[in-house]
């Protein structure tokens, strides 16, 4: 029951977007199984009003939008690989997951802004990809679990072309094996 | 019969472009149309003025000659149409040909011409460039052709006038390539240097970037995601044969070709980041040519196969480097801007050309290798994907309207403009191919 209480303390957090990375990385605890009770019976430590689900059947961490494991995109400054810090604790969440479920497979697939040469692009892309996998890596994760690939400026996420699409599309997806 | 005093050239099938046309038809029926319309704005400095007369007898052909070789001689924006009409007798020979008329009217030149049926139904095409101020016949040429080599038979004769008025080569019997995206669906597609006769060489429902073409205008090398993934393909015109040449570890891109068509450059992650490696035009085992921990992408071999010049960010910002093609210490060529990317010689190697940004606008610019000195030649506000024409006077790329991609062209002293645009879909990735049957 503690752990349930953390999952829903955690799930207050993020629906109320304050969390602190440490606090984030808390919720990479959970990567057990999740309670058979219904969770929106209980009220959370912080009065959480929002229900995280409704269902009793166990939900998949990566699946389940309280989690921080279901985030799967990193955000990037124009002609920039740096993982900002903003994204860290997301990144270090899957690392973390990856080191204790192993057997799990990621991909990981870089992108850019439509801005700039198509190759000169699909190497950033890649760029960012490695960062990404190199900090998972880092953290925990098994190397031989992780592919990166680059989709350079050719499959934008946001159509438009102006700043507001540029900033979607320079990303690094974190995408495990079936999905 | 031959009183063709000046016939030098006669012009048999053209096999490159019979087999292409065999691979779309297996490929794509429907993509035999005209697809691409051009738009021309600019002027050379001086524009040549020259009257075109309508063939004898081309009236009666699916295809008319004289139309094509006036808009191939118009879009250079070096030449100016004299009216033609209202002539009496309309000239056909030389000795029908009033130079003091011609000269009335403004004209320097006048192409006159014939045409008429050969025993086995191809057409015997004839024509003649005739100098007005010297009243002397400049060139005169036969073509032995068949309906479906009409329009390449018009810019031939385009090319012929082109050369001899201007002194450079005509490139208006070339053939370009570029990439069309309609919904989800990727088109390679090969058309002639007016846009004209596009084929599709390859669909396919993933991206396909950096079309490049051997030497000797019968292969083309690009990147296709097809397996999820870029992979280096090289695929033959002739045949349609294609096959995947570099398929490693990672990233596969940025195919160039050595000049003597056996070898190819590209870009490998095989072995962490981006570097530049040499395989053969069939595949085999690569040579890493740069030993850097930056992005380095984007070869392109000189004419003479002595050099590549390359994009890097090894100083922290892309930027165009040149090495011996061999590997070897690279030399920083680009020192304006903090992006400059998509390097490609000039067909002379005097200059390349290559993507600019400046003042958040990305341009085409030139860059002399001797002076140094940049010239940049475009203003929209994404241009890219430079190539040059085979003989050095124009360079086509990729730009925009509104959200649509389409290609241009601009001569490199940046006078006279070009916009190709395509009836339905966003054309990227284009690239020049080279003079072939010369």
């Amino acid at each position: 029951m503690k752990k349930f209480f953390a999952v829903l303390f955690i799930a207050s957090v993020l629906v109320g977007c304050t969390s602190t990375p440490t606090k984030e990385q808390e919720g990479a605890k959970i990567e057990d199984r999740i309670p058979t009770t219904p969770p929106a019976e209980k009220p959370a430590e912080g009065g959480v009003s929002k229900p995280i689900g409704t269902s009793a059947v166990a939900v998949d961490p990566l699946r389940d939008p309280a989690n921080i494991l279901s985030k799967r995109s990193v955000y990037f400054d124009f002609d920039s690989s740096i993982v900002k810090d903003e994204f860290k604790p997301m990144v270090a969440a899957h690392a973390k997951y990856m080191g204790q479920n192993r057997g799990k497979h990621v991909r990981i697939e870089g992108n850019t802004d439509e801005r700039g040469s198509s190759e000169y692009n699909l190497a950033l892309g890649q760029r960012r990809a490695d960062a990404v996998k190199q900090m998972m890596q880092l953290l925990g994760a098994p190397a031989s679990d992780i592919e990166t690939v680059s989709f350079g400026k050719e499959k934008p996420k946001a159509a438009g072309h102006d700043e507001s699409a540029w900033s979607q599309n320079r990303r690094a997806d974190i995408k495990y094996q079936g999905e | 019969m031959l009183q063709y005093p000046h016939v030098m050239k006669i012009i048999r099938p053209i096999r490159l472009l019979s087999a292409s046309l065999l691979l779309a038809l297996l490929v794509a029926p429907a993509a035999l149309r005209a697809a691409l319309t051009i738009e021309i704005i600019g002027a050379g400095a001086t524009q040549i003025p020259i009257a075109i007369v309508p063939f004898r007898s081309e009236e009666g052909l699916t295809q008319k000659l004289t139309p094509i070789v006036a808009a191939d001689l118009a879009r250079s924006g070096l030449f100016k149409t004299v009216d033609a009409g209202g002539m009496v007798p309309v000239p056909y020979e030389p000795e029908q040909v009033d130079f003091a008329q011609w000269r009335a009217r403004g004209a320097e030149a006048v192409v006159i011409g014939n045409v008429s049926r050969t025993a086995d139904g191809r057409y015997d095409i004839r024509f003649r460039l005739m100098d007005v101020v010297k009243q002397a016949q400049l060139a005169g040429f036969v073509y032995f052709a068949s309906a479906d080599q009409l329009r390449l038979t018009a810019h031939k004769i385009a090319d012929v006038i082109y050369e001899k008025l201007t002194g450079d080569v005509g490139v208006f019997a070339t053939r370009i390539t570029y990439v069309v995206k309609k919904g989800r669906r990727y088109e390679l597609q090969v058309a002639d240097a007016d846009g004209y006769g596009a084929q599709t060489v390859l669909a396919s429902n993933e991206p396909i970037i950096s079309p490049t073409w051997a030497r000797d205008g019968s292969r083309l090398a690009y990147v296709s995601f097809e397996r999820k993934k870029p992979v280096v393909y090289v695929q033959s015109l002739v045949s349609g044969e294609r096959r995947a040449v570099a398929n490693f570890r990672g990233s596969n891109s940025a195919p160039a070709w050595s000049p003597d068509g056996r070898r190819l450059a590209v870009t490998l992650t095989k072995d962490g980041n981006s570097q530049i490696y040499l395989i053969d035009a069939g595949g085999g085992a690569p040579v890493r040519l740069t030993q850097s921990s930056a992005i380095d992408t984007e070869a392109n071999f000189s004419p003479d196969g002595q050099w590549i010049i390359f994009t890097s960010d090894r100083s922290g910002a892309p930027q165009i480097y040149r090495m011996p093609a061999s590997g070897g210490q690279p030399q920083r060529l680009t020192f304006e801007g903090s992006y400059n990317v998509s390097p490609r010689y000039s067909p002379d190697g005097k200059s390349f050309t290559f993507m600019h940004r400046s003042a958040g606008r990305f341009n085409i610019a030139v860059q002399d290798f001797a002076t140094r000195q940049v010239q940049v030649l475009t203003d929209g506000s994404i241009d890219e994907s430079p190539s040059f024409a085979p003989n050095n006077r124009i360079i086509l790329y990729a730009t925009r309207v509104g959200a649509r991609g389409i290609l241009a062209a601009v001569s490199s002293d940046g006078r006279v403009k070009q916009r190709f645009t395509e009836d339905a879909g966003d054309v990227r990735e284009p690239s020049w191919g080279p003079l072939v049957n010369k």
